[in-house]
């Protein structure tokens, strides 16, 4: 993955020079190991600050909502469905962007590092498959394979669904995947247990909207809950709220999630947000056939009916 | 998410099918009371502000 970035680099100076955009919207190296932020790149002679490696994962589609620039977007799988997803909704034109087309391995989740060591992580590099992890008084190299984020280790949609501009051959999709054992196991509880499971996964939330913030799909002018007329949810921290806010922001990206895991990566107190929303990408797939962003001229099942759709639920 | 089977109804009911509307409500109404009140989605009235 590391040796994409000179690719990267050289499409988005191109671009740049050129004039066919005005921006690339790219990563580069943050502040603290495993934590690369979004990087706007306006001129040719910034593109060195570009970086690619496997702590790229918060989704850049959430920086294209409703942006009236020509712009150049760097995408793995995820963000291109999330573009796709955007072009649907009409949150973005498409002559509008250039979409550089990055094939992804999967990210690593900082979390799982971070959790091996009792001391702090001051460097994570990477060369090839092994990551190596260095600290005061310490080095470890790792597996990356073993590092993965929950959604990268059962992603089937490494490769962009759309792009212009690719930085890399494209790579093997992963096969044989069984994406949703969590959600049989919480299918199969009885409604007590799963009661019982949800408060237990949401207790430490603090209601920061962290989950909702990193999500390219939750791009209303107002959310749900920061509206005051009328006030849909309590603003405490209130079990009743919380489960409020969780329950209907997942039901907000029903049939539009992608999976693209940065929720779940920008919460601050690790709740598996993904939990609520993978149970409606299973449905979707089970009743419609549906995975978001993938088809870019097909309307999604939810905004559209069709004779077939299965109505056993109505009496 | 653990709202009891039963606690939640969908049905089709044209207008002019007001005998379907009065069985489908009675049908819900006694399915609802059999499962008793829900509690899960009231505030606990000391920490309702």
């Amino acid at each position: 993955m590391l040796g994409y970035i000179d690719k990267i680099r050289e499409i988005s100076k191109r671009l740049l020079d050129e004039g066919r955009v005005d921006m690339v919207i790219g990563f580069r190296k943050g502040t603290m190991p495993m934590m690369n932020e979004p990087s706007f790149v306006k001129n040719s002679g910034e593109v060195s600050r570009l970086v690619w490696d496997s702590n790229c994962g918060i989704n850049l589609a959430n920086y294209l909502t409703d942006r009236k620039e020509k712009i150049g977007v760097i995408a793995k799988g995820c963000d291109s469905r999330n573009i796709v997803t955007h072009l649907l909704e009409n949150k973005i034109k498409r002559d509008n962007l250039v979409i550089i087309g990055v094939p992804c391995k999967g990210m690593i989740d900082r979390r799982r590092i971070t959790a091996m060591f009792d001391a702090e992580v001051r460097e994570v590099n990477e060369e090839g498959d092994t990551v190596t992890v260095k600290g005061a008084g310490f080095e470890k190299k790792l597996k990356k394979s073993d590092l993965l984020q929950e959604n990268c280790s059962t992603c089937v949609h490494r490769n962009p669904v759309l792009y212009d501009e690719l930085a890399a051959p494209l790579v093997e999709e992963q096969k044989d995947i069984d994406r949703y054992a969590d959600v049989r196991r919480i299918e199969a509880m009885s409604p007590q247990e799963k009661w019982q499971y949800f408060e237990d996964l949401i207790a430490p939330c603090i209601r920061c909207y962290a989950c909702r913030n990193a999500c390219p799909l939750c791009y209303c002018p107002t959310c749900f809950v920061d509206e005051s007329r009328p006030q849909w949810v309590g603003k405490s921290q209130d079990e009743t709220d919380i489960r409020t806010f969780h329950f209907l922001r997942a039901y907000h990206c029903a049939g539009r999630c992608t999976d693209c895991g940065a929720c779940e990566r920008a919460c601050p107190v690790g709740i598996k947000v993904r939990q609520f929303t993978s149970k409606l990408n299973k449905d979707c797939l089970d009743m419609f056939g549906w995975e978001a962003g993938v088809l870019p001229d097909e309307r999604p099942p939810l905004d559209t009916f069709k004779p077939g759709d299965p109505g056993d639920f109505i009496k | 998410m653990g709202v009891e089977p039963g606690r939640l109804s969908f049905s089709w009911i044209s207008s002019a099918e007001s005998t379907k509307f009065v069985e489908v409500v009675k049908d819900v109404t006694a399915t609802v009371k059999a499962l008793g009140p829900n509690n899960n989605f009231k505030k606990a009235a000391d920490k309702v502000a």
